[in-house]
């Protein structure tokens, strides 16, 4: 399979610098980025086996003694790539606040509790179909300091590779109808109402296990467009 | 139109996630553990070529070093190779993967150990002088963005066809200068994030 990178597909992210964002005033490129062509070495990524996960990484309600408090929930969905084709053997990593909104993360003063039986992160590799699973729990909405009254929205950060270097995605998953979106400048950093929804995760009724955990679905577009037979011409 | 998943900023607390074992303390109490992934020793046992380290700052548009950056890097084995097809033949340095992550601590410092790569295939048949693919995330970054680190050692920079494209007074943004640590070269990578002396970025 051959895939191309059109860097059109870029134009659903956020600009470098987003100034509602403060801390992006001074970590984003003052200078035009310089164009250059795909060469191997873009249009190749790092392969990982499935010895690169281990069981239980997917479960981050299991890596502890007893149980995090909170409401459980499992978040699954597939990886694609932008002609819709499933990604598969490609590793997933996320990472969360605790349901009190709290990070395990040293740097985190935010005073809500850590949950000795939640660290917070957990792994997957997608299989034949793209697919990916994890079981968690939902994490707590917090403050943090780019305003005054700031706080994020619940959300899960995510980690994708996909089929080459150009394809690496880092992400945030979002739930619902959360109340705190139109005041969250990372949110809206993203232009665009309909890329903005496409971070948010839907309620799935259909996988909700019944007296167990809620569901959400997550399906995440990575960069690759199949090759036409025009671009081949030109090679 | 695109349909494609917007990214957003790694944040702040990534560490315990994706580089647990790295530079980054994020839990000084060791209450805490998770297994990383990958980390920043990519040496191999069977790595053929030049075992080196690389070491930089990750600085902002004030001079101040970045503690909460992450830098990935990608590159070829000493032989040219990038260990991208899956299902290969067994071949000389089959275990290396080329990939490579590290927290910044502190004083904003990563570093990584690592082979020195061979040259690869370029455009219009040429080859590219050996060179990694650096990926920069941070707090305050809501996307990547991506440089590349050629070696001061290399006459084939010269006629490297993407450092060509690169004016002359910014190209030596993209040169780590090498330093000998007794008998292991070091190679000194700063990345500028914003203002005088700016690091070369690629919109790619
Ligand atoms: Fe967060």
């Amino acid at each position: 399979m051959s895939l191309i990178y059109p860097k059109e597909s870029l134009s659903a992210y956020p600009a470098h610098l987003s100034p509602g964002y403060r801390s992006t005033v001074k970590r984003s490129p003052s200078k035009p980025l310089m164009i250059v062509p795909h060469t191997l070495s873009e249009l190749t990524g790092p392969a990982f086996g499935h010895d690169a996960v281990q069981d239980g990484d997917a479960d981050l309600t299991k890596q502890h003694k007893g149980e995090p408090l909170g409401e459980r929930i499992i978040v699954h969905g597939h990886v694609f790539d932008e002609d819709k084709r499933p990604i598969p053997d490609t590793l997933v990593e996320i990472w969360q606040a605790n349901a009190c909104g709290r990070y395990v993360h040293n740097v985190d003063q935010h005073p809500a509790p850590l949950d000795p039986n939640f660290t917070g992160a957990g792994r997957t590799i997608t299989d034949k179909k793209g697919y990916y699973k994890f079981i968690t729990v939902k994490p707590g909405a917090y403050p943090w300091g780019n305003h005054h009254n700031a706080w994020r929205p619940n959300h899960i950060h995510f980690s994708v590779f996909g089929q080459s270097f150009l394809t690496r995605l880092v992400t945030q998953m979002y739930f619902p109808g959360d109340y705190l979106f139109p005041y969250d400048p990372i949110f809206n950093s993203v232009p665009d109402e309909k890329a903005r929804a496409r971070m948010i995760s839907s309620f799935d009724l259909e996988n909700t296990i019944p007296d167990w955990a809620l569901c959400f679905r997550f399906d995440i577009v990575l960069r690759g467009r199949e090759q036409t037979p025009l671009d081949t011409d030109k090679h | 139109m695109s349909e494609i998943t917007p990214s957003q900023t790694v944040g702040p607390f990534f560490a315990y996630g994706l580089a647990p074992k790295g530079r980054c303390q994020w839990d000084p109490n060791g209450s805490y553990s998770w297994k990383e992934t990958v980390g920043d020793n990519l040496i191999t046992p069977d790595a053929t070529g030049q075992k080196i380290r690389i070491e930089g700052r990750v600085i902002d548009g004030d001079g101040k070093p970045i503690n909460d950056a992450m830098i990935e890097i990608w590159q070829a084995d000493s032989q040219g190779r990038y260990a991208h097809a899956r299902g290969e033949q067994p071949r000389p340095n089959a275990k290396f993967t080329g990939f490579g992550r590290s927290a910044t601590d502190k004083d904003g410092v990563y570093s990584f150990d690592t082979v020195k790569p061979g040259a690869v295939a370029g455009p219009n048949g040429a080859r590219q002088a050996p060179h990694i693919v650096v990926c920069i995330f941070s707090r305050g970054m809501l996307r990547q963005i991506y440089t590349r680190l050629y070696f001061s050692d290399e006459a084939a920079n010269a006629s490297d066809q993407i450092l060509a494209l690169v004016s002359g007074d910014r190209r030596s943004t993209l040169i780590a200068h090498k330093e000998m640590r007794g008998a292991l070269p070091v190679y000194r990578f700063d990345i500028r994030v914003q203002g005088d002396n700016e690091t070369v970025f690629f919109d790619i």
